[in-house]
């Protein structure tokens, strides 16, 4: 089990380079309940990294440091070569981290356009008085966001469904969208929080296509929390095993897979 | 042919956020704007100006701006009789301590006075959300009330306690004052009110207006894709007391002429408005019309029927005007949460399939 | 002990006196809230409402008289006898009761499951409904309330108290009716205290508010219950509205004391019955007092704000209030 890798070339041939995302020692507690404990791992460029665990072994809870929603007790988090002061989601989100949610956290009253091109917002810098005004500024820059966002809507096929509420989409088209959304940010690390939970097969396949296309195609760095076994060995390039708040295993799908404690926390052998 | 968006290709992605899609739209809405201002000041007269159009255009002002802070940005406020109260007394002060200067800038700047302080009493939301803020704008409302009634240099220690707009000329006509016509009344309120239309569309349909509709919708996703709560909150709530200072301005000079802060801007003001986008629908601007419209008109109509028509003490049917109110705010939240702008919209879905609706 | 620190004393007890009223009322949005999730706006007003139709039935008051009259061309106002209190108290809070059925049935069953603020704003149409209802009934006139209450300052407290201080004290001031208010009103709290503790109803409205899936299946009907809080809360405005209608009259600023309860809500937290009575007593002494020592420098009724202002700084600083649970949020 090895914590670091240098830069490496996937056997399909992607390059993935320095370091992104160092998180070392993360500890998070809540109350006297230890989440996460004292787990360090890293994520490069390029790479689809996973992270899986049995329910509770605090996945969901490590993204949530990273997105900046919990700042941990314990631990540093370093992004882009700098060490990382504690942040509001927001800021985060200015850094060039975007995510989607395990339960869809779309906005409901708006189109899915509009949706998306919220995810625009930290690329939009007029002011109030130059959006009251509108001509000009404001227009000039709506036009180039939306030309942007036009390109991921064709990219992730939700053409036809462009000006339709969100409220009234079926759930995997909610996810897609979702995704375009997260996407729209053209962020630097991309979360993804069990994608494809819920989905049937071929939802499944559309979206693990997805995924790896916008790895390929962006070359964004992508960070992703999955149940499923089969997709995340396909997918991912390195994966961290995470049980009850510890780290027990990282490296490739290989790897983790011949790892006795990981082959023993999936089938539940009793903890002392 | 005339209601159809086949053929009416876009070629720009500008011409296709333009704020009427549709051919038919435009035309109508030029032909609106051309008849309010050009064709109704010939015509107006005493009664309709005080009547329906001066409140209704004050009103449509108001329920813009109440309908930003909570139809786009979900944060319900109670505090909009005390917000019109600041926009009256400043516009009082400015009027009556610079006798000089235009009464249009001190119009907009009595707006400016009451985002301040508007953006002050929205400090609170960052921490307490719903109905908890909802009840915290009552302080804002009781408060403010409290103060223009109890601080005399507010009235310029007047014996009545009550504040009365000067004469004010813009040119040599006159817009506030004994001597003004109804015509001058109602120019100077639809100038207003087609400033703060225009300024209002162009902020919620941009990138401003998404951040308010996240923040509504779900105020932590929101944040997680870069919305900061506190300044998208205090942007809404700051833009939501300008033009409810605006209406509170116009509506104590223009449109009252002399007011008492309790009479004219009690709590019952605040529901009004809020009623007003309710029924009109929340997060439209043409909703805060349609509202603005039918409950300036609700208790003329419900007059002319009962005390003209049936001989009804008028006191009965300002009674029944009130259950008429709520058992309408109630039917509408249960029937239709988005008011009169998505039944308007419903009709125009169907008339646009006509005759062929699959 | 100087006549200013009894003077201050007695504007305390008078403030807790108050204060118990506010803790009724306010007791009375804890049991919809937790029950239901309904903020209830309109409390005011059926404080209101039940005062007034104490009176009409009391004066025997033709219901809609002013319709009738307007419609038919009749001249009727009065049936011509006048019922006891007690048996017009019956009667008035059979009258909260069918409100209450009423009020559940044709509105809010039809907004369950409906965000808060939604119901927040029901009720205050529901206010304004009640409102012109009340009116249209009775007749918008300022009417006395008089039930029997015995009123003026006591004389009995006044010459106990009056050796504490020296010569420019007169002992304190105490009117009766308040005496016989908070008496009245700590009954009740502790009444519905031990209802919802100890009874089976009670219970269920207690499984209620923890969780409707759970209550439903364990054969609770959520129908009764939710009509039963509407009927509690009816009977807690039929109270707040006979003590306040006897003190200042019944008129439409009586909704407007009720509606103390909200800010007492936001100090106690909205799910704590401890939070509602400690809520009531400190908004109760915080705004006589500061009535008394602040109001005459800044030319008085800061009545009308204190309790909001209070409420509303207290809750920049701690949303969930003073007993309230507090608010985690996950994503």
């Amino acid at each position: 089990m090895k914590d670091t890798v240098a830069p490496y070339t996937t056997a399909d041939g992607r390059q993935i380079g320095d370091v992104l995302m160092d998180m070392r020692g993360i500890t998070l507690r809540f109350g006297g309940v230890e989440a996460i404990k004292d787990i360090s791992f890293d994520i490069r460029e390029g790479e689809i990294r996973a992270i899986i665990g049995p329910n509770g072994a605090g996945k969901s809870s490590m993204l949530n440091v990273i997105s900046g929603f919990y700042n941990p007790q314990d631990g540093e988090v370093w992004f882009r070569g700098a060490k990382r002061p504690p942040m509001k989601p927001y800021q985060v989100a200015r850094q060039g981290i975007a995510r989607t949610f395990q339960n869809i956290a779309l906005f409901d009253g708006m189109s899915v356009l509009d949706n998306i091109m919220t995810g625009r917002l930290t690329h939009m810098k007029s002011g109030l008085l130059a959006q009251a005004v509108w001509k000009g500024r404001a227009e000039r820059e709506e036009v180039e966001n939306r030309a942007v966002v036009e390109r991921i809507i064709d990219f992730l096929e939700i053409q036809a469904i462009r000006k339709t509420p969100v409220g009234r989409l079926p759930y995997g088209l909610k996810k897609r969208v979702e995704l375009a959304r997260a996407l729209a940010a053209e962020p630097k690390l991309l979360l993804l929080d069990e994608p494809m939970a819920g989905m049937n097969v071929e939802e499944k396949e559309d979206m693990s296509r997805f995924i790896l296309d916008v790895n390929d195609e962006f070359g964004t760095t992508i960070a992703l929390i999955e149940h499923d076994m089969g997709v995340v060995m396909d997918l991912s390039d390195r994966v961290v095993v995470m049980d009850y708040g510890r780290k027990i295993g990282d490296g490739t799908p290989s790897e983790v897979r011949n790892n006795q404690e990981v082959i023993d926390a999936y089938l539940g052998v009793a903890h002392d | 042919m005339l209601y159809r968006e086949a053929g009416d290709f876009k070629t720009s992605y500008a011409a296709d956020s333009q704020t009427f899609p549709i051919k038919f739209d435009r035309w109508r809405y030029w032909v609106v704007l051309a008849v309010a201002w050009l064709v109704i000041p010939f015509f107006i007269n005493d009664y309709w100006a005080n009547a329906i159009l001066v409140p209704f255009l004050i009103y449509a002002i108001a329920a813009i701006g109440l309908n930003i802070l909570t139809g786009y940005c979900g944060q319900v406020s109670l505090g909009t009789g005390g917000f019109m109260a600041v926009g009256a007394y400043s516009v009082y002060k400015l009027m009556t301590s610079f006798p000089d200067v235009s009464i249009l800038i001190h119009v907009v700047l009595a707006g400016f006075i009451t985002a301040a302080v508007g953006a002050a009493f929205g400090l609170p939301s960052l921490r307490i959300k719903g109905f908890y803020l909802a009840v915290a704008t009552l302080a804002a409302q009781f408060f403010l009330v409290w103060l223009f009634n109890k601080v005399p240099w507010f009235y310029n220690y007047s014996a009545s306690g009550q504040i009365s707009a000067p004469e004010r000329f813009i040119g040599n006509i006159a817009v506030t004052g004994a001597e003004t016509t109804p015509w001058a009344q109602y120019l100077i309120c639809l100038f207003f009110v087609t400033l703060c239309a225009l300024l209002a569309r162009n902020l919620t349909r941009g990138s401003l207006g998404r951040q308010w509709m996240a923040i509504r919708d779900m105020d932590i996703a929101a944040e997680i894709i870069g919305v900061d709560p506190l300044k998208a909150k205090l942007t809404a709530f700051a833009v939501s007391s300008f033009f409810i200072g605006i209406a509170g301005a116009l509506f104590f000079a223009v449109y009252l002429g002399a007011v008492e802060v309790g009479e004219a801007f009690g709590i019952q003001k605040s529901f009004l408005v809020l009623f007003m986008c309710i029924i009109g629908g929340l997060g439209s601007i043409f909703g805060s019309f349609a509202g603005a419209a039918f409950l300036v008109l609700l208790p003329v109509a419900l007059k002319v029927l009962g005390v003209d028509i049936l001989g009804w003490p008028s006191s009965t049917v300002a009674h029944l005007q009130l259950v008429a109110v709520g058992g309408l705010i109630m039917f509408f939240l249960i029937k239709e949460p988005h008011g009169l702008a998505q039944l308007w919209r419903v009709a125009k879905e169907k008339l646009r399939m006509w005759p062929f609706p699959y | 002990m100087s006549a200013d620190f009894l003077y201050g004393v007695e504007v305390v007890i008078n403030g807790l006196m108050s204060g118990v009223l506010y803790a009724l009322v306010a007791l009375g949005f804890v049991l919809i809230f937790k029950a239901s999730g309904i903020f209830n706006y309109a409390q005011g007003v059926m404080a209101l409402f039940a005062a007034l139709t104490l009176v009409g039935v009391m004066e025997g008051q033709v219901p809609f008289s002013h319709i009738i009259n307007a419609t038919f061309g009749t001249d009727i106002h009065h049936f011509g006898w006048h019922v006891p209190a007690l048996l017009a108290i019956a009667l008035t809070l059979v009258v909260m009761i069918a409100f209450a059925w009423m009020v559940h049935t044709f509105v809010f069953k039809h907004l369950v499951g409906q965000e808060p603020i939604i119901l927040f704003m029901a009720t205050i149409g529901l206010a304004y409904f009640l409102e012109g209802i009340g009116d249209l009934m009775w007749g918008s006139d300022i009417k006395t309330l008089d039930i029997g209450i015995p009123q003026g300052g006591s004389m009995w407290v006044e010459n106990i108290s009056v050796h504490l201080g020296g010569e420019d004290f007169y002992g304190f001031f105490i009117d009766k009716l308040d005496i016989t208010a908070s008496i009245v009103a700590a009954i009740l709290v502790i009444g519905l205290i031990v209802f919802a503790q100890y009874t089976k109803q009670g219970r269920a409205m207690r499984a209620v508010a923890d969780d409707h899936q759970a209550a439903l299946s364990v054969g609770i009907s959520l129908n009764f219950i939710w009509i039963l809080v509407w009927s509690l809360a009816g009977m807690v405005a039929l109270v707040a509205g006979v003590m306040w209608g006897a003190k200042s009259g019944v008129q439409f600023s009586l909704s407007l004391i009720a509606l103390k309860a909200l800010p007492v809500l936001m100090l106690g937290g909205f799910t704590s019955i401890p939070g509602a009575i400690v809520g009531g007593l400190i908004i109760g002494v915080g705004e006589k007092l500061f009535e008394f020592m602040i109001g005459p420098m800044v030319g008085g009724a800061t009545e009308n704000w204190f309790a909001y202002v209070l409420a509303l700084i207290f809750l920049v600083f701690r949303p969930q209030g003073l007993f309230g649970e507090r608010i985690i949020e996950r994503v």
